[in-house]
């Protein structure tokens, strides 16, 4: 009971003045994660309908994921596509923000608004326009149109991860490799790169998710063969709530944490 | 007369170089062109084209003139106005109880916030419609414990539409708001104490004003993200939330309309780009963005 009388600040307020805003903290946290969470138990649910908690437990909605070709083929689409987008996205910005660190020329800020205007106009926009575009030029449905388009996407993430860790950086020991005879490349991947890598791997993390997660841009661009998994899922919600969705989601929620956690442990290192 | 010599040939080289390493940006600037401003462009010139392929202003007429393209935009602003407000009461408590954390139990309560933060918004919005839904979760809890007598619509409708968008931009006002807390001094709250100021005193006139400016460029990103908001409105709102973003992707899937669908796409461009030049005027943008990563 020590505890409820010792003060919790500067201000002198104890922690039992303040218990109301940590049960309401409390509160606010459970209702942030539990509603996304309690989706993984549901998906092992024997019924037809969604129960929590499940009275059988069963796999069945994940074999009727499994063996979907429909299901499968989709989520190589995302996959395959999210790669795509990191590998594009990811040295495409690393590019734009050195050149915008070390230039001093007057039209940087300008580039730099440009590039992240992506991430501020409503996606519905860059879908349409892109849709539009790829329709006169016969990339509708077709992989790499969907990769660019999602790419422009991440550019905004990747400028500012990358910005922000090269803003971190001595730029001092760049100036000495250089002065040792080494050129502005050799001098950036080996000195600067290896110092950044941190804010590298997290952008390049962020791109991936930016794909794999996006739903508008694929409604409109992607088709056929290659419909993403989002553009399914996205359908099947608007026709029925299929069980399948839930292992589905489930599969989604794991790759994302595991993503999360692994730009915290690097993000650790870096401190 | 030789220094004159090298400061100019230093110069140009200065500034050939400055030039050379802008160029590092081109390949992103050609994506970023191609991809959207190129055919944003086309779609610009698209609005001013009437249903008989002559120049005309009939696109923008129809919303002025049409009650239901009113309503569309009237619902768009009803629902990130009322997000917005809903994500300052219950984000600025969590930020602040957040900010108030030791360290390291920050860390880990700061997970509740990027958990969902990083989780795919179609997996977050199909989880509502679950639990929401007249035989889901919530609805049998409350009959089950003698809350309700029947299950009551909590979803195809307004309600779940802000359900989910509030449980979907919290982070975005939670993360600038924090990092705004974080960098205001404890001293200043020392010092308001020790100069006789009880603990809410010292909040509302010390810690509270200087937090307004995270507080602005957290309801600034959240106003911004819903007005172009689709999915969690198109899943939740069951059709009976239309917002302009909705209109224009039904206008192309089912009406094939792209002049239509263009104006109302220029319209909400001009608003969010509008909304944020005048607020980059206060506010700087670019470190608005950061924060939230």
């Amino acid at each position: 009971m020590h505890w409820f009388s010792r003060p919790a600040s500067d201000t002198q307020i104890t922690h039992g003045q303040r218990l109301w805003l940590y049960i309401l903290a409390a509160i606010i946290m459970v209702l942030l994660v539990a509603p996304t969470l309690i989706v993984v138990p549901m998906s092992f649910s024997a019924s037809q309908y969604l129960e929590f908690p499940p009275q059988e437990w069963s796999l069945r909605w994940y074999e009727s994921y499994f063996s979907s070709t429909a299901w499968m083929q989709a989520t190589k689409t995302s996959l395959t596509a999210g790669v795509l987008t990191m590998l594009m996205a990811t040295p495409l910005g690393v590019a734009a923000a050195y050149g915008l660190h070390v230039s001093l020329h007057p039209w940087a800020r300008g580039i730099f608004v440009l590039l992240i205007t992506p991430m501020m106009i409503p996606v519905i926009l860059i879908a349409i326009g892109a849709f539009y575009a790829y329709v006169q030029i016969g990339l509708v449905n077709s992989l790499f149109g969907l990769v660019i388009a999602h790419s422009i996407l991440a550019l905004p993430l990747v400028l500012i991860v990358v910005s922000a860790g090269l803003k971190s950086f001595d730029m001092n020991q760049e100036a000495a490799a250089r002065s040792l005879g080494a050129s502005r490349l050799t001098a950036f991947l080996t000195v600067n790169l290896p110092q950044i890598r941190f804010s590298v791997i997290t952008a390049a993390v962020l791109s991936f998710l930016t794909s794999f997660d996006e739903v508008i841009i694929a409604m409109f661009v992607s088709g056929g063969q290659n419909s993403t998994l989002t553009r399914n899922m996205f359908n099947a919600l608007r026709d029925q709530i299929d069980p399948t969705i839930a292992a589905i989601s489930t599969i989604m929620i794991v790759v994302s944490s595991g993503a999360l956690l692994l730009a915290q442990v690097f993000g650790k290192s870096k401190n | 007369m030789m220094t004159m010599i090298n400061a100019s040939g230093l110069s140009s080289d200065a500034r050939r170089e400055r030039i050379a390493l802008l160029g590092l940006t081109s390949p992103a600037v050609m994506v970023v062109m191609l991809v959207m401003v190129v055919p944003v462009g086309w779609l610009f010139y698209l609005s001013f084209i009437g249903s008989d392929g002559t120049v005309s202003m009939e696109n923008y007429r129809r919303m002025l003139d049409s009650r239901s393209y009113t309503r569309i935009f009237v619902t768009t602003f009803q629902v990130s106005m009322l997000t917005t407000v809903l994500c300052i009461l219950i984000g600025y408590p969590l930020a602040y109880f957040l900010s108030q954390l030791p360290a390291r139990a920050a860390n880990i309560c700061m997970l509740a916030v990027l958990l969902p933060f990083w989780t795919s918004l179609l997996v977050r919005t199909y989880a509502w419609l679950v639990l929401l839904q007249r035989q889901g979760i919530l609805n049998r809890w409350a009959i089950d414990i003698g809350l309700l007598d029947e299950p009551v619509q909590l979803v195809h409708n307004m309600t779940g539409t802000l359900i989910g968008m509030v449980h979907i931009m919290l982070p975005f006002l939670i993360l600038p708001l924090y990092s705004s807390m974080k960098a205001i001094s404890p001293d200043l709250m020392r010092a308001s104490s020790n100069l006789g100021a009880s603990p809410a005193r010292a909040f509302w006139t010390i810690f509270f004003p200087l937090s307004l400016p995270g507080l602005f460029a957290g309801a600034l990103i959240v106003f911004v993200l819903s007005l172009g908001f689709f999915v969690t409105p198109a899943v939740l709102g069951g059709g009976r939330v239309v917002m302009v973003s909705m209109q224009i992707a039904s206008n192309i899937e089912l009406f094939f309309n792209w002049g239509a669908a263009s104006a109302l796409g220029v319209v909400l461009l001009v608003l969010t780009l509008g909304i944020l030049f005048v607020a980059s005027r206060f506010l700087k943008l670019d470190t608005i963005v950061a924060k939230g990563h």
